[in-house]
């Protein structure tokens, strides 16, 4: 039986935070992490993240609208991770989001946002190569925590359509060095507005609105080795379906919002403290569609811990089971 | 307990997630899967209704049809037949599309190319704004930015033209009596209900053909669309056996030639100057500062010109331009009071307050920019409770009418106020209120939508009484929205109401006039 180093890091595989859209601020949480709590350990804590843009792409157009200025937004959230075995984790998060613009006489919004459920599964690890390879399958759900306004773009806090994300993620370490490759579809149920009409590209008489699937591609790849994960990304979003944002219109829910967004993650505990965590990540975006330039930072504290009874965190590399 | 976890949460997981995306994602209109269109009436009198611009329901003459037994008829009638031999699922959903109502449809595709133009022109390089060529309409920005103005004059010239039009058609009806073709050829099949109205002229092509001429002046960039969908129409009232050719030939040209008096109008109702000169607008500056007051000015980046500051002079349907002056309201609070700082004190309050139900109130009613505007939003209100009365084609023009007449002029009266007085939003006088929707670029006093809902309501109570309760309700609504939203003072939504109730008044009194009853 072989030691699993992936296995063995006892990082918290997170939730992500990738902030889709934007001409506003929807956050889609998202694990594309390639490594897995160990058995009966959770780790837990808060994460702040502050994403803005003065940009934004009407269509394919880009442009400022000096009646926003600057569309900011704060993200307070709750993740966590928890090992059902080394091979099964689940994840969740929940989020509360505020949004301003620095310019122009609109409101601001604030509220409970979305939370996300998600289990992770490691069929196959296999050592290919001079390598480890693993595959892992996600299945995640989301939904909306309150009766958040999402028909008020760029401002809304959110999208409100409940969410069902199936990925399969392929993940493979040598050495130290390590690359992660993931495609994800994301099944996206139909929201409910508060005007009674409204007009895409022709006119709906209802307040239901259909909202496009949308499918994400995530790549990353760096340093993971004992105390530091060191990582770079590149990934992408693309709305299957939906419609541009017209000549100096608003934008609606179900745009076509597409973004490819370019990043770096850090995490990383000290060795005395393997119970604490930090995490530190921020991103940009270098192409997109309906959606604004939006640059992000991230950071969270988690704490670890084995809730096995009567034992202490388990500081010492654990065995896969087989 | 791990094995429990191990099969419950994947279980769980999917449970939820099928739940909602069992169902299909395609959402459907409310008014998509209508029945047909079966009046309780026929009004076959309707032809001694009192037209709004025609001298007399004949002033128009249509020749007499052809007899039913001629070989041209019968001709016309094996048409009919060669369609129904083999249609097509798109033809059958044509007739039923087009059998739940012909002013219904109508006046859903205008609300939806008023939607399409409701956007305010995005500004030149050097932070002036371009204005819309009606002779150039598809080059940028499209003519026309279809905003509440333009957009109430457009349903009220439609209706009304469809109205008169119809007085007409049906005066011709009861004259030359000559029945719908399976009436003559039981043979033939009848994708609609049956009626004993008379088929020549046909209703639904009076009601295509004074749109379409309407539409022409006011949508010239959508000439296609509008073509297409008449096409439609009429098609669709052959397939379905309800019409013969010569029947609708008949109707589109009536209805054309009615609504040319009302596009004559239109050229001369001082609408294509509405939008002012610069000239025009620093003279409203100027005028206020002069009067002591704090003028409105544009709260936009870069600052655009106010919204068709001339639409106040606007010729009104149902009144003379002295009368209109006349229902100009006193005065707004002078800008330095103390009541005008307690009503501005007020609205930065409800902002701070912003409750979810307020979003929900001040969304249902925002009607801004990509919607059918205020007046959209009461045509489809009305439109859904015309639609439990099956009223006869007449009688929905007749409401619609007097539906849109009212919105019209209660817009004339309310931009004559606004402009008049030049009175500035609350979020000038204190910057520290952020408004829930975008504030409409034309001075506060008094509030359009309160002054359209007003209006509306008061007209609609008349035309259906026992929903009168819920009418006022909708518009005491649709009015607080605009103090919710932040963008509107309280004098300017009570004094709006007011003043619309009293636009709405004179609808009130030429429905009563009109010959058709209730």
């Amino acid at each position: 039986m072989k030691q699993s180093r992936k296995t063995s890091l006892r990082y918290c595989p997170l939730l992500y935070l990738f902030l889709i859209v934007g001409t506003h601020s929807a956050l889609a949480q998202t694990d594309i992490d390639g490594i897995m709590m160990s058995k009966k350990n959770l780790c837990i804590g808060p994460m702040y993240g502050y994403s803005s843009w003065k940009n934004y792409w009407e269509g394919t157009l880009k442009r400022e609208n000096l009646n926003l200025g600057t569309v900011s937004s704060q993200m307070y959230s709750v993740m966590g991770a928890y090992g059902v075995t080394d091979k099964l984790n689940i994840l969740f998060s929940a989020a509360y989001v505020r949004t301003k613009a620095s310019a122009g006489t609109l409101h601001g919004m604030k509220g409970f946002q979305d939370a996300s459920l998600w289990a992770k599964y490691v069929p196959l690890e296999k050592k290919i190569g001079k390598g480890d390879l693993s595959i892992i399958g996600l299945a995640g759900v989301s939904a909306p925590l309150s009766n958040y306004v999402a028909d008020y773009l760029p401002l809304s806090i959110g999208l409100r359509s409940k969410t069902l994300s199936l990925r399969a993620m392929a993940d493979y370490q040598v050495g130290k060095l390590f690359a992660t490759l993931s495609g994800t579809y994301v099944f996206r149920d139909n929201i409910k507005i508060d005007r009674d009409a409204y007009y895409t590209t022709e006119m709906h008489n209802t307040n239901k609105v259909e909202m496009p699937d949308a499918l994400s591609f995530n790549f990353r790849a760096g340093y993971r080795h004992n105390d530091i994960i060191a990582e770079a990304f590149l990934d992408n979003w693309t709305t299957l379906g939906g419609f541009d944002i017209t000549r100096n219109n608003m934008p609606f829910p179900s745009n076509k919002m597409n973004a490819t967004r370019l990043g770096a993650n850090v995490k990383y505990h000290t060795p005395n403290l393997e119970w604490l965590q930090l995490v530190v990540n921020g991103s940009h975006v270098i192409a997109g569609r309906n959606v604004g330039q939006s640059t992000s930072i991230n950071a969270g504290l988690f704490i670890v811990f084995s809730v096995a009874k009567k034992q202490v965190p388990d500081s010492s590399p654990k065995k896969v089971q087989q | 307990m791990k094995k429990l976890l191990y099969y419950t949460l994947p279980l769980l997981v999917i449970a939820t997630v099928l739940v909602p995306f069992a169902c299909s994602k395609t959402e459907k209109g409310r008014t998509d899967d209508l029945p047909a269109l079966q009046p309780d009436k026929s009004d076959l009198e309707a032809g001694s209704w009192k037209p709004i611009l025609l001298t007399s329901a004949n002033e128009f003459s249509i020749s007499a049809p052809i007899a039913t037994n001629t070989p041209e008829y019968i001709a016309q009638m094996n048409e009919i037949k060669s369609w129904q031999a083999s249609l097509t699922d798109e033809e059958k959903n044509l007739v039923k599309y087009w059998s739940a109502g012909a002013v219904l449809r109508w006046n859903e595709i205008l609300r939806e190319l008023v939607a399409k133009h409701n956007l305010p022109p995005y500004q030149n390089e050097d932070g002036t704004y371009p204005v819309p060529n009606a002779n150039n309409p598809l080059a940028y920005p499209q003519f026309p930015f279809a905003n509440p103005p333009y957009a109430a004059r457009a349903y009220a010239y439609v209706s009304a033209a469809q109205y008169d039009a119809l007085v007409a058609a049906y005066y011709y009806k009861k004259l030359y009596n000559r029945p719908a073709p399976y009436k003559v050829d039981a043979t033939i099949n009848v994708l609609v209900p049956q009626t004993d109205l008379p088929a020549y002229p046909s209703e639904d092509a009076v009601v295509a053909g004074a749109a379409v001429e309407m539409m022409k002046l006011l949508f010239p960039g959508d000439q296609e669309y509008i073509q297409q969908k008449a096409e439609e129409h009429k098609r669709a009232r052959i397939i379905a056996g309800a019409n013969v050719r010569s029947d609708i030939e008949a109707g589109e040209a009536l209805g054309k030639a009615v609504a040319q008096k009302f596009v004559t109008r239109a050229r001369g109702d001082r609408a294509g100057t509405a939008g002012g000169t610069p000239t025009d607008w620093a003279k409203l500056e100027t005028d206020c500062i002069a009067r002591g007051e704090t003028p409105w000015y544009s709260l936009e980046v870069p600052k655009r010109p106010p919204m068709l500051p001339l639409f106040g002079k606007v010729k009104a349907f149902l009144f003379d331009s002295l009368t209109a002056i006349s229902l100009r309201p006193g005065p707004p609070p002078l800008t330095a009071s103390k009541k005008m700082q307690d009503e501005t004190d007020e609205i930065y309050s409800l902002t701070q307050n912003d409750t979810r139900d307020h979003y929900r109130i001040v969304h249902y009613w925002a009607d801004g920019a990509g919607t059918s505007t205020p007046s959209g939003h009461w045509d489809a209100i009305a439109a859904e409770d015309f639609i439990k009365k099956n009223y006869s084609e007449v009688r929905w023009a007749r409401n619609m009418a007097l539906l849109n007449m009212s919105l019209m002029d209660a817009a004339i009266v309310c931009w004559d106020a606004k402009y008049f007085y030049f009175n500035p939003r609350p979020c000038q006088l204190n910057p520290k209120i952020k408004t829930l929707t975008g504030v409409p670029n034309f001075p506060a006093y008094i509030s359009g939508h309160s002054t359209f809902s007003g209006a509306a309501a008061t007209i609609l109570s008349y035309i259906i009484p026992d929903q009168s309760a819920t009418y006022d309700a909708l518009a005491r609504e649709a009015s607080l929205s605009r103090m919710y939203a932040g963008i509107h003072y309280r004098a300017d939504c009570e004094v709006g109401l007011e003043t619309g109730k009293k636009v709405g008044d004179y609808a009130v009194d030429r429905g009563k006039a009109d010959g058709a009853g209730n």
